[in-house]
Protein backbone atom coordinates (compact mmCIF):
# COMPACT_ATOMS: atom_id res chain seq x y z
CA UNK A 1 0.00 0.00 0.00
CA UNK A 2 0.88 3.76 -0.46
CA UNK A 3 -0.70 6.82 0.54
CA UNK A 4 0.02 10.53 -0.85
CA UNK A 5 0.14 13.50 1.28
CA UNK A 6 -2.95 15.11 -0.62
CA UNK A 7 -4.68 12.11 -0.08
CA UNK A 8 -4.62 12.39 3.59
CA UNK A 9 -5.29 15.73 3.27
CA UNK A 10 -8.77 14.97 1.28
CA UNK A 11 -9.74 12.70 3.41
CA UNK A 12 -9.08 15.39 6.76
CA UNK A 13 -11.26 17.67 4.20
CA UNK A 14 -13.97 14.76 4.14
CA UNK A 15 -13.92 14.49 8.15
CA UNK A 16 -12.90 10.60 7.40
CA UNK A 17 -9.34 10.79 8.66
CA UNK A 18 -7.85 7.62 10.65
CA UNK A 19 -4.87 9.60 13.31
CA UNK A 20 -3.55 8.03 16.39
CA UNK A 21 -0.88 8.76 18.56
CA UNK A 22 2.43 7.55 18.81
CA UNK A 23 1.64 6.07 21.91
CA UNK A 24 -1.77 4.42 20.57
CA UNK A 25 -0.55 3.14 17.47
CA UNK A 26 1.70 0.68 19.50
CA UNK A 27 -1.04 -1.24 20.80
CA UNK A 28 -3.16 -0.59 17.02
CA UNK A 29 -0.06 -2.63 15.68
CA UNK A 30 0.48 -5.54 17.96
CA UNK A 31 -3.58 -6.28 17.72
CA UNK A 32 -3.56 -5.85 14.19
CA UNK A 33 -0.38 -5.70 12.48
CA UNK A 34 1.64 -3.26 10.45
CA UNK A 35 -0.09 -4.47 7.15
CA UNK A 36 -3.79 -4.08 8.02
CA UNK A 37 -2.67 -0.79 10.82
CA UNK A 38 -1.08 0.72 7.74
CA UNK A 39 -3.98 -0.04 5.59
CA UNK A 40 -6.27 1.47 7.37
CA UNK A 41 -4.25 4.33 9.63
CA UNK A 42 -3.36 7.54 7.37
CA UNK A 43 -1.21 9.79 10.03
CA UNK A 44 0.07 9.16 13.69
CA UNK A 45 0.53 12.39 15.56
CA UNK A 46 3.88 12.76 18.41
CA UNK A 47 4.73 15.08 20.68
CA UNK A 48 7.03 16.61 23.39
CA UNK A 49 7.14 19.43 25.68
CA UNK A 50 10.39 19.98 27.64
CA UNK A 51 13.11 22.58 27.92
CA UNK A 52 15.09 23.46 25.10
CA UNK A 53 17.66 25.76 25.77
CA UNK A 54 18.39 27.35 21.46
CA UNK A 55 15.35 29.32 21.59
CA UNK A 56 14.60 32.69 21.05
CA UNK A 57 12.35 35.79 20.00
CA UNK A 58 12.84 37.73 16.68
CA UNK A 59 10.93 41.01 17.60
CA UNK A 60 10.71 43.97 15.21
CA UNK A 61 9.59 47.01 17.07
CA UNK A 62 7.45 50.09 15.75
CA UNK A 63 9.53 52.76 15.45
CA UNK A 64 8.13 56.49 17.23
CA UNK A 65 7.57 59.54 15.61
CA UNK A 66 11.01 60.39 15.76
CA UNK A 67 13.10 57.17 14.53
CA UNK A 68 15.88 55.16 16.10
CA UNK A 69 18.14 52.71 14.88
CA UNK A 70 18.75 49.97 17.20
CA UNK A 71 21.13 47.98 14.87
CA UNK A 72 24.66 48.63 16.57
CA UNK A 73 23.14 50.03 19.52
CA UNK A 74 21.68 47.90 22.06
CA UNK A 75 18.26 46.96 23.88
CA UNK A 76 17.55 45.43 27.26
CA UNK A 77 13.97 44.25 27.71
CA UNK A 78 13.32 44.00 31.35
CA UNK A 79 17.36 44.19 31.68
CA UNK A 80 17.71 41.57 30.17
CA UNK A 81 19.90 42.08 27.10
CA UNK A 82 18.77 41.30 23.42
CA UNK A 83 20.89 40.82 20.36
CA UNK A 84 20.96 44.54 18.70
CA UNK A 85 22.88 44.31 15.75
CA UNK A 86 20.15 43.65 13.05
CA UNK A 87 18.98 46.02 11.13
CA UNK A 88 17.55 49.72 12.26
CA UNK A 89 14.13 48.19 14.22
CA UNK A 90 15.01 44.05 14.91
CA UNK A 91 16.06 42.34 17.87
CA UNK A 92 16.59 38.94 18.94
CA UNK A 93 16.03 37.57 22.22
CA UNK A 94 17.48 34.51 23.58
CA UNK A 95 16.15 32.22 26.25
CA UNK A 96 18.89 31.86 27.97
CA UNK A 97 20.54 35.89 28.41
CA UNK A 98 20.52 37.43 31.70
CA UNK A 99 20.27 40.39 33.27
CA UNK A 100 23.66 41.89 34.48
CA UNK A 101 24.11 41.71 38.30
CA UNK A 102 20.44 40.50 39.10
CA UNK A 103 20.40 38.87 42.60
CA UNK A 104 17.51 36.81 41.62
CA UNK A 105 19.98 35.00 39.84
CA UNK A 106 24.15 35.23 41.40
CA UNK A 107 22.54 35.03 44.47
CA UNK A 108 25.76 32.71 45.50
CA UNK A 109 26.44 29.51 44.66
CA UNK A 110 24.53 27.60 42.94
CA UNK A 111 22.49 30.24 41.41
CA UNK A 112 18.53 29.83 41.49
CA UNK A 113 18.58 31.60 37.63
CA UNK A 114 15.33 32.79 38.51
CA UNK A 115 14.84 35.44 35.34
CA UNK A 116 15.91 35.50 32.08
CA UNK A 117 15.39 35.75 28.05
CA UNK A 118 12.76 32.71 28.65
CA UNK A 119 11.18 34.42 31.45
CA UNK A 120 10.79 37.97 29.44
CA UNK A 121 9.04 35.55 26.41
CA UNK A 122 6.92 33.99 28.87
CA UNK A 123 5.54 37.03 30.01
CA UNK A 124 5.05 38.66 26.75
CA UNK A 125 3.36 35.23 25.43
CA UNK A 126 0.88 36.50 28.93
CA UNK A 127 -0.13 39.64 27.24
CA UNK A 128 2.13 41.87 29.84
CA UNK A 129 4.40 44.43 28.95
CA UNK A 130 7.68 44.60 29.62
CA UNK A 131 9.98 47.31 29.81
CA UNK A 132 12.06 48.06 26.98
CA UNK A 133 15.34 49.78 27.67
CA UNK A 134 17.63 50.61 24.41
CA UNK A 135 19.98 53.02 22.68
CA UNK A 136 21.30 54.03 19.59
CA UNK A 137 24.23 56.05 18.19
CA UNK A 138 21.73 58.67 16.20
CA UNK A 139 22.21 59.11 12.22
CA UNK A 140 20.71 61.55 10.01
CA UNK A 141 17.36 59.15 9.38
CA UNK A 142 16.84 57.56 12.91
CA UNK A 143 18.11 60.75 14.89
CA UNK A 144 16.40 59.51 18.13
CA UNK A 145 19.14 58.29 20.33
CA UNK A 146 17.33 56.74 23.29
CA UNK A 147 13.98 54.65 23.99
CA UNK A 148 12.41 53.51 27.15
CA UNK A 149 8.87 52.85 27.70
CA UNK A 150 6.90 49.70 28.51
CA UNK A 151 5.97 47.22 25.48
CA UNK A 152 3.85 44.68 24.96
CA UNK A 153 2.84 42.52 21.51
CA UNK A 154 0.79 45.53 20.26
CA UNK A 155 4.09 47.92 19.75
CA UNK A 156 5.69 45.05 18.16
CA UNK A 157 5.25 44.28 14.11
CA UNK A 158 6.17 40.99 14.56
CA UNK A 159 7.77 38.69 17.25
CA UNK A 160 7.78 35.23 16.44
CA UNK A 161 10.54 32.34 17.83
CA UNK A 162 12.91 31.20 15.54
CA UNK A 163 14.70 28.37 17.62
CA UNK A 164 18.02 27.32 15.80
CA UNK A 165 17.71 24.14 17.81
CA UNK A 166 14.96 22.23 19.55
CA UNK A 167 13.55 18.85 19.51
CA UNK A 168 16.87 16.73 19.74
CA UNK A 169 16.04 13.10 17.98
CA UNK A 170 17.39 11.55 21.37
CA UNK A 171 18.67 12.41 25.05
CA UNK A 172 21.83 11.15 26.83
CA UNK A 173 21.00 10.05 30.24
CA UNK A 174 22.87 12.35 32.46
CA UNK A 175 24.72 10.63 35.55
CA UNK A 176 26.84 11.68 38.26
CA UNK A 177 30.25 9.32 39.54
CA UNK A 178 32.35 12.22 41.23
CA UNK A 179 32.20 12.72 44.78
CA UNK A 180 30.17 16.18 44.86
CA UNK A 181 27.08 17.32 44.04
CA UNK A 182 26.75 18.79 40.66
CA UNK A 183 24.77 21.35 38.78
CA UNK A 184 23.88 21.11 35.51
CA UNK A 185 21.41 21.58 32.64
CA UNK A 186 19.84 17.93 33.32
CA UNK A 187 19.36 19.26 36.68
CA UNK A 188 21.20 18.24 39.87
CA UNK A 189 22.92 14.98 40.03
CA UNK A 190 23.78 13.72 43.20
CA UNK A 191 27.37 12.10 43.61
CA UNK A 192 28.22 8.25 43.29
CA UNK A 193 25.07 7.63 41.06
CA UNK A 194 22.55 9.20 43.51
CA UNK A 195 20.30 9.71 40.38
CA UNK A 196 19.74 9.70 36.76
CA UNK A 197 18.46 12.32 34.74
CA UNK A 198 16.89 11.99 31.02
CA UNK A 199 14.87 14.28 28.81
CA UNK A 200 13.09 12.69 26.22
CA UNK A 201 9.94 11.86 25.16
CA UNK A 202 10.82 8.36 23.95
CA UNK A 203 7.91 6.78 21.59
CA UNK A 204 6.10 9.78 21.66
CA UNK A 205 9.34 11.73 20.68
CA UNK A 206 8.96 13.64 17.05
CA UNK A 207 12.56 12.96 15.46
CA UNK A 208 12.10 9.00 16.71
CA UNK A 209 9.48 8.63 14.95
CA UNK A 210 10.59 9.67 11.23
CA UNK A 211 14.09 8.21 12.44
CA UNK A 212 15.25 8.23 8.91
CA UNK A 213 13.85 11.82 8.02
CA UNK A 214 11.54 10.40 5.50
CA UNK A 215 8.67 12.57 5.69
CA UNK A 216 9.83 15.54 7.93
CA UNK A 217 11.95 18.13 6.54
CA UNK A 218 12.20 21.79 5.50
CA UNK A 219 8.64 23.59 5.24
CA UNK A 220 6.79 20.84 7.58
CA UNK A 221 3.95 21.86 9.46
CA UNK A 222 4.14 21.23 12.75
CA UNK A 223 1.91 22.17 16.27
CA UNK A 224 4.61 24.59 17.96
CA UNK A 225 3.43 25.61 21.65
CA UNK A 226 -0.23 26.52 20.74
CA UNK A 227 0.05 27.52 17.19
CA UNK A 228 1.00 26.22 14.07
CA UNK A 229 4.72 26.65 13.59
CA UNK A 230 7.26 25.36 10.62
CA UNK A 231 10.27 23.16 10.25
CA UNK A 232 12.57 26.07 8.81
CA UNK A 233 16.10 24.20 8.44
CA UNK A 234 17.79 20.95 9.91
CA UNK A 235 18.64 22.50 13.55
CA UNK A 236 22.16 23.37 14.35
CA UNK A 237 24.40 20.33 15.73
CA UNK A 238 21.85 17.99 13.54
CA UNK A 239 23.95 14.85 13.55
CA UNK A 240 22.37 11.95 11.64
CA UNK A 241 25.27 9.91 11.42
CA UNK A 242 25.18 8.67 15.19
CA UNK A 243 25.15 4.99 15.39
CA UNK A 244 21.82 3.16 14.97
CA UNK A 245 19.72 0.06 15.84
CA UNK A 246 18.23 -1.93 13.55
CA UNK A 247 14.90 -0.20 13.54
CA UNK A 248 16.54 2.62 12.87
CA UNK A 249 16.44 4.77 15.70
CA UNK A 250 19.61 6.39 16.71
CA UNK A 251 21.32 5.44 19.82
CA UNK A 252 22.56 9.18 21.03
CA UNK A 253 21.72 13.03 20.14
CA UNK A 254 21.17 12.59 16.31
CA UNK A 255 18.65 14.89 14.44
CA UNK A 256 17.55 18.19 15.34
CA UNK A 257 15.08 20.59 13.93
CA UNK A 258 15.29 24.76 13.82
CA UNK A 259 11.93 25.96 13.98
CA UNK A 260 9.42 28.80 13.57
CA UNK A 261 6.50 30.38 14.89
CA UNK A 262 4.08 33.51 15.60
CA UNK A 263 5.16 33.81 18.87
CA UNK A 264 1.97 36.35 19.09
CA UNK A 265 -0.10 33.26 18.84
CA UNK A 266 1.26 30.78 20.98
CA UNK A 267 -0.54 30.03 24.32
CA UNK A 268 1.05 30.51 27.50
CA UNK A 269 0.35 27.26 28.61
CA UNK A 270 2.85 26.02 26.04
CA UNK A 271 6.02 28.34 26.27
CA UNK A 272 7.01 28.10 29.82
CA UNK A 273 10.36 29.82 31.42
CA UNK A 274 12.59 27.40 33.73
CA UNK A 275 15.34 27.86 35.85
CA UNK A 276 18.18 25.41 36.28
CA UNK A 277 19.71 26.16 39.96
CA UNK A 278 23.23 26.39 39.62
CA UNK A 279 22.98 26.61 35.48
CA UNK A 280 20.96 28.92 34.71
CA UNK A 281 17.94 30.12 32.86
CA UNK A 282 15.81 28.21 29.94
CA UNK A 283 12.63 27.88 28.07
CA UNK A 284 10.27 24.58 27.46
CA UNK A 285 8.71 24.59 24.10
CA UNK A 286 5.76 22.24 22.93
CA UNK A 287 5.78 20.81 20.00
CA UNK A 288 4.00 18.46 17.95
CA UNK A 289 4.72 16.75 14.59
CA UNK A 290 2.16 14.70 12.59
CA UNK A 291 3.65 11.52 10.76
CA UNK A 292 1.82 10.71 7.26
CA UNK A 293 1.72 7.31 6.93
CA UNK A 294 2.85 6.64 3.57
CA UNK A 295 3.59 3.15 3.56
CA UNK A 296 4.08 -0.10 5.73
CA UNK A 297 7.51 1.71 6.65
CA UNK A 298 6.37 4.51 8.02
CA UNK A 299 3.84 2.22 10.02
CA UNK A 300 6.91 0.06 11.45
CA UNK A 301 9.16 3.04 12.65
CA UNK A 302 5.49 4.92 14.27
CA UNK A 303 5.37 2.00 16.15
CA UNK A 304 8.60 1.79 17.88
CA UNK A 305 8.01 1.46 21.18
CA UNK A 306 9.80 2.51 24.37
CA UNK A 307 11.61 -1.10 24.65
CA UNK A 308 13.02 -0.77 21.65
CA UNK A 309 14.83 2.74 22.19
CA UNK A 310 17.84 3.06 23.88
CA UNK A 311 19.38 6.51 25.21
CA UNK A 312 23.31 6.35 26.36
CA UNK A 313 24.32 6.92 30.25
CA UNK A 314 27.01 9.62 30.46
CA UNK A 315 29.22 10.82 33.65
CA UNK A 316 28.00 14.43 33.82
CA UNK A 317 31.21 14.67 36.76
CA UNK A 318 34.14 13.95 34.93
CA UNK A 319 33.34 13.19 30.87
CA UNK A 320 31.13 15.88 29.79
CA UNK A 321 32.89 18.27 30.89
CA UNK A 322 36.32 17.21 30.49
CA UNK A 323 36.17 14.46 27.88
CA UNK A 324 38.25 11.78 30.27
CA UNK A 325 37.22 8.92 31.29
CA UNK A 326 34.73 6.44 30.13
CA UNK A 327 32.56 7.88 27.32
CA UNK A 328 29.98 5.43 28.04
CA UNK A 329 29.29 3.86 31.17
CA UNK A 330 25.64 2.13 29.91
CA UNK A 331 22.60 1.99 27.20
CA UNK A 332 19.26 1.66 28.56
CA UNK A 333 15.73 1.61 27.09
CA UNK A 334 13.03 4.13 27.27
CA UNK A 335 11.14 1.37 28.93
CA UNK A 336 14.07 0.69 32.22
CA UNK A 337 14.08 4.98 32.58
CA UNK A 338 10.30 5.48 32.85
CA UNK A 339 10.03 2.32 35.48
CA UNK A 340 11.74 4.48 37.67
CA UNK A 341 15.06 3.00 38.57
CA UNK A 342 17.89 1.52 35.90
CA UNK A 343 21.27 -0.20 36.23
CA UNK A 344 24.40 1.61 36.29
CA UNK A 345 27.97 -0.21 36.99
CA UNK A 346 25.96 -2.88 39.13
CA UNK A 347 24.00 0.01 41.16
CA UNK A 348 20.28 0.81 41.04
CA UNK A 349 19.89 4.57 40.64
CA UNK A 350 16.37 6.23 40.24
CA UNK A 351 15.50 8.27 37.07
CA UNK A 352 13.86 11.59 36.73
CA UNK A 353 12.79 13.32 33.20
CA UNK A 354 13.02 17.13 32.56
CA UNK A 355 10.82 16.34 29.36
CA UNK A 356 7.48 15.59 30.38
CA UNK A 357 5.50 12.67 29.38
CA UNK A 358 2.28 13.53 30.82
CA UNK A 359 2.20 17.08 28.33
CA UNK A 360 4.04 15.24 25.57
CA UNK A 361 0.62 12.95 25.20
CA UNK A 362 -1.48 15.88 26.04
CA UNK A 363 0.30 17.82 22.45
CA UNK A 364 -0.13 14.18 20.84
CA UNK A 365 -3.82 14.62 21.63
CA UNK A 366 -4.69 17.44 20.74
CA UNK A 367 -2.77 17.31 17.48
CA UNK A 368 -4.61 14.71 16.70
CA UNK A 369 -7.97 16.25 17.65
CA UNK A 370 -7.14 19.17 15.57
CA UNK A 371 -6.38 16.81 12.53
CA UNK A 372 -9.52 15.17 12.69
CA UNK A 373 -11.42 18.25 12.93
CA UNK A 374 -10.50 19.22 10.08
CA UNK A 375 -8.32 22.09 11.41
CA UNK A 376 -4.94 21.07 10.34
CA UNK A 377 -3.72 19.77 7.14
CA UNK A 378 -0.48 17.83 6.90
CA UNK A 379 2.36 19.08 4.13
CA UNK A 380 4.78 17.38 1.41
CA UNK A 381 8.33 18.78 2.67
CA UNK A 382 10.31 21.13 0.51
CA UNK A 383 13.33 19.48 1.19
CA UNK A 384 14.41 16.45 3.13
CA UNK A 385 16.73 17.08 6.14
CA UNK A 386 19.92 15.53 5.87
CA UNK A 387 20.22 11.74 6.61
CA UNK A 388 22.52 9.22 7.45
CA UNK A 389 25.63 9.22 5.52
CA UNK A 390 24.45 12.24 3.19
CA UNK A 391 27.09 14.05 1.38
CA UNK B 1 -0.98 6.24 69.98
CA UNK B 2 -1.21 8.89 67.13
CA UNK B 3 1.13 10.99 65.36
CA UNK B 4 0.86 14.79 64.80
CA UNK B 5 3.14 16.34 62.54
CA UNK B 6 3.55 20.24 63.50
CA UNK B 7 5.05 23.11 63.04
CA UNK B 8 6.79 25.28 65.98
CA UNK B 9 7.82 28.63 65.67
CA UNK B 10 10.01 29.97 68.57
CA UNK B 11 9.67 33.62 70.00
CA UNK B 12 13.80 34.30 69.91
CA UNK B 13 13.50 34.60 73.90
CA UNK B 14 12.49 30.72 74.27
CA UNK B 15 15.07 29.69 71.03
CA UNK B 16 17.61 28.58 74.23
CA UNK B 17 15.08 26.45 75.97
CA UNK B 18 15.07 22.85 76.37
CA UNK B 19 11.26 22.82 75.33
CA UNK B 20 12.14 19.27 73.03
CA UNK B 21 13.87 17.81 76.30
CA UNK B 22 10.62 18.76 78.18
CA UNK B 23 8.47 17.28 75.99
CA UNK B 24 10.03 14.17 75.88
CA UNK B 25 10.75 13.71 79.57
CA UNK B 26 7.87 15.70 81.29
CA UNK B 27 4.79 15.00 78.95
CA UNK B 28 6.16 11.42 77.41
CA UNK B 29 6.09 11.76 74.04
CA UNK B 30 8.52 11.11 71.26
CA UNK B 31 9.46 13.56 69.31
CA UNK B 32 11.28 13.10 65.72
CA UNK B 33 13.02 16.23 64.24
CA UNK B 34 12.21 16.73 60.93
CA UNK B 35 13.52 20.32 60.50
CA UNK B 36 15.14 22.78 62.18
CA UNK B 37 16.27 26.47 61.54
CA UNK B 38 17.41 27.95 65.18
CA UNK B 39 19.66 30.91 65.45
CA UNK B 40 20.01 32.57 68.97
CA UNK B 41 18.42 35.80 69.40
CA UNK B 42 15.77 34.87 66.04
CA UNK B 43 12.64 33.82 65.12
CA UNK B 44 13.38 29.79 65.30
CA UNK B 45 11.39 26.98 63.11
CA UNK B 46 11.25 23.66 63.73
CA UNK B 47 8.96 20.83 61.50
CA UNK B 48 8.52 18.06 64.11
CA UNK B 49 6.54 14.34 64.07
CA UNK B 50 5.20 14.20 68.15
CA UNK B 51 4.08 10.92 68.76
CA UNK B 52 2.08 9.62 72.05
CA UNK B 53 -0.94 8.76 73.72
CA UNK B 54 -4.16 11.31 72.98
CA UNK B 55 -4.04 12.70 76.86
CA UNK B 56 -0.32 13.21 76.34
CA UNK B 57 -0.55 15.12 73.07
CA UNK B 58 -2.89 17.51 74.30
CA UNK B 59 -0.76 18.08 77.48
CA UNK B 60 2.30 18.66 75.41
CA UNK B 61 0.36 20.93 73.33
CA UNK B 62 -0.82 22.56 76.05
CA UNK B 63 2.43 23.34 77.31
CA UNK B 64 4.07 24.37 74.10
CA UNK B 65 1.34 26.94 74.03
CA UNK B 66 2.22 28.09 77.59
CA UNK B 67 5.81 28.64 76.13
CA UNK B 68 4.53 30.93 74.06
CA UNK B 69 5.46 28.45 71.05
CA UNK B 70 3.35 29.05 67.77
CA UNK B 71 2.32 25.17 66.88
CA UNK B 72 0.24 24.92 63.20
CA UNK B 73 -0.28 21.97 61.17
CA UNK B 74 2.30 20.90 58.65
CA UNK B 75 0.12 21.27 55.92
CA UNK B 76 1.26 24.46 53.37
CA UNK B 77 4.87 24.41 54.59
CA UNK B 78 5.59 22.91 50.87
CA UNK B 79 3.38 23.81 48.35
CA UNK B 80 3.08 21.80 45.33
CA UNK B 81 1.49 24.62 42.60
CA UNK B 82 -0.28 21.58 40.34
CA UNK B 83 -0.95 24.43 37.45
CA UNK B 84 2.46 25.33 37.85
CA UNK B 85 3.30 21.36 37.57
CA UNK B 86 4.45 19.84 34.19
CA UNK B 87 4.51 16.20 35.62
CA UNK B 88 7.95 16.81 34.07
CA UNK B 89 9.50 13.99 36.96
CA UNK B 90 12.67 15.58 37.81
CA UNK B 91 11.46 16.02 41.90
CA UNK B 92 10.62 12.50 41.93
CA UNK B 93 13.89 10.57 42.61
CA UNK B 94 15.08 13.23 44.71
CA UNK B 95 12.34 13.17 47.24
CA UNK B 96 13.47 10.73 50.01
CA UNK B 97 9.90 9.58 51.08
CA UNK B 98 7.93 9.24 48.23
CA UNK B 99 5.64 12.42 48.75
CA UNK B 100 6.29 13.39 45.38
CA UNK B 101 5.20 10.64 43.05
CA UNK B 102 4.33 9.88 39.63
CA UNK B 103 1.45 7.83 38.85
CA UNK B 104 3.12 5.45 36.38
CA UNK B 105 0.21 5.17 34.02
CA UNK B 106 -1.08 8.71 33.63
CA UNK B 107 2.06 10.54 34.08
CA UNK B 108 0.87 12.95 36.72
CA UNK B 109 2.94 13.30 39.32
CA UNK B 110 1.49 14.44 42.72
CA UNK B 111 2.23 15.65 46.10
CA UNK B 112 1.38 13.98 49.91
CA UNK B 113 1.84 16.13 52.88
CA UNK B 114 1.50 12.73 54.40
CA UNK B 115 4.42 11.82 53.47
CA UNK B 116 7.01 15.43 53.55
CA UNK B 117 9.02 15.77 55.84
CA UNK B 118 10.27 19.42 54.58
CA UNK B 119 14.03 18.04 53.77
CA UNK B 120 13.66 20.52 50.75
CA UNK B 121 15.50 18.73 48.61
CA UNK B 122 12.81 19.01 45.90
CA UNK B 123 12.49 22.93 46.18
CA UNK B 124 15.83 23.91 43.98
CA UNK B 125 15.35 21.03 41.47
CA UNK B 126 11.80 21.81 40.21
CA UNK B 127 12.41 24.50 36.94
CA UNK B 128 8.96 25.20 36.93
CA UNK B 129 8.70 27.01 40.44
CA UNK B 130 5.97 24.49 41.03
CA UNK B 131 7.33 23.35 44.35
CA UNK B 132 6.94 26.52 47.05
CA UNK B 133 8.42 26.54 50.04
CA UNK B 134 7.53 28.55 53.48
CA UNK B 135 10.20 27.44 55.44
S1 LIG C 1 10.45 18.58 50.98
FE1 LIG C 1 11.57 16.63 50.86
S2 LIG C 1 10.09 15.10 51.56
FE2 LIG C 1 8.91 16.94 51.11
S3 LIG C 1 8.26 16.66 49.00
FE3 LIG C 1 10.18 17.82 48.90
S4 LIG C 1 11.77 16.28 48.66
FE4 LIG C 1 9.91 15.20 49.33
S1 LIG D 1 9.92 19.04 39.10
FE1 LIG D 1 8.30 20.58 39.33
S2 LIG D 1 7.22 20.56 37.38
FE2 LIG D 1 8.44 18.69 37.46
S3 LIG D 1 7.04 17.17 38.34
FE3 LIG D 1 8.17 18.03 40.05
S4 LIG D 1 6.87 19.71 40.80
FE4 LIG D 1 6.14 19.17 38.75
Amino acid sequence: MARTIEEINEKIRAGSVVVFTAEEIIEVVREKGIKRASREVDVVTTGTFSPMCSSGAFINLRQEQQKMKFGGGYATLNDVPAYAGLAAADIYLGATALPEGDPRNNNGRPGRFRYGGAHVIEELAQGKKVLLNAGGYGTDCYPKKRREQMIGFEDMNEAFLFNPRNCYQNYNVAVNLSDKPIYTYMGKLKPRLGNANYCSAGQLSPLLNDPMYRTIGIGTRIFFCGTEGYVVWNGTQHNPDVPRLANGTPTAGAGTLALIGNLKDMDPKWLRAVSFTGYGVSLSVAVGLPIPILDEEMMRFVSISDAELKAPVIDYGVFYPTGEGKPKLAEVTYEELKSGTIEVNGKKVPTGSFSSYAKAKEVAGYLKSLITDGKFFMTQAVQPLPGPNHK
Amino acid sequence: MKKKKVVLTFPPSSVEDPIIYHLISDHGLKVNILRAAIDPGKLGRMVVELTGEESRLSGGTAYLERQGIGIEPLAGEIRHLEDQCTSCTACVPVCPTGALDVNRETWMVSYDADRCVVCLSCVDVCPYRAIVSHF
